[in-house]
């Protein structure tokens, strides 16, 4: 079976805003640091994905991977980090909500 | 294109679920679930390398931290899960709402758009362009492997002589 691909660039724009809203809502919506984590990684998704529809409409479909290669590592190693942050605020706090940062000191 | 169109919106309703789920470990599956079908798109587009790197970095990798980080976490007590729960309900019911009513307010606009870009050309194998092109890049991505690596090592350092 072969997919039909669409040229139209609202198509893509509009999933892209779909993604962009829901990654954001997610981090301003909960309290729960690894929640915050996981919108930040809906927000990278949606900015992969717009990446990769405008190789494909521009047909530099190389660059655009390229860039996105870029962009995977540099997600997992924020991932990676803010995950350990995340562990190292939770042995201090016994908590994970994002309201105890005010008590960080620094 | 209609198959297109329902991966994507089986994409979003992936995300839509991570985001809105109740628990951490299920808001991981779904994220996962969103990467696996974002590399099914990327691999349709023809991004077959973005693809391969998606799908095992973001879908394996990235999954893999988040349950190991979501498993070392106290779990909470009945009570605050309850309070837990209805608070963030409030704040997030509306969500679904937005995405529908963004989703068809977006899906009426037309508009011609311009997007060829002026860069030089060279555009081949994405090998080439990342060898030849984007040097910087690849440079870059392992200085930041280094930062990433050194900032977890200095991380737990610290945590474990704080346990002393």
């Amino acid at each position: 079976m072969t997919i039909e691909m669409p040229q139209s660039f609202w198509l893509y724009f509009t999933f892209f805003v779909l993604l962009l809203v829901d990654g954001l809502w997610c981090m301003l919506a909960t309290r729960n640091l690894v929640r915050i984590l996981i919108g930040l990684e809906i927000l990278m998704k949606s900015v992969t994905f717009f990446l990769i529809a405008a190789g494909y409409l521009s047909g530099r479909m190389a660059l655009a991977q390229a860039l996105v290669v870029t962009v995977i590592v540099i997600e997992v190693v924020v991932v990676v980090v803010v995950a350990g942050i995340i562990l190292g605020f939770h042995r201090k706090h016994d908590s994970l909500d994002v309201g105890n940062t005010k008590r960080m000191k620094g | 294109m209609i198959w297109f169109t329902l991966l994507l919106v089986v994409l979003v309703l992936a995300a839509l679920w991570a985001s809105m789920t109740t628990t951490l470990l299920r808001a991981t599956l779904g994220l996962a679930l969103a990467s696996a079908l974002l590399s099914v798109v990327m691999f349709s587009m023809g991004a077959t390398l973005a693809a391969a790197m998606e799908l095992s970095v973001c879908a394996g990798l990235i999954s893999v931290v988040l349950v190991s980080v979501a498993s070392l976490t106290r779990p909470r007590s009945i009570q605050e899960e309850i309070a837990s729960r209805r608070s963030r309900l409030r704040r997030i019911w509306p969500l679904p709402l937005v995405l529908i009513a963004g989703g068809v307010a977006l899906s009426f606009v037309h508009a011609p758009v311009d997007i060829v870009l002026r860069l030089p050309a060279g555009d081949g194998d994405v090998r080439t362009v990342l060898w030849s092109m984007r040097q910087l890049d690849l440079f870059g991505q392992i200085l930041i492997l280094l930062a990433g690596a050194l900032g977890v090592l200095v991380l737990f350092r610290k945590e474990a002589k704080d346990d002393d």
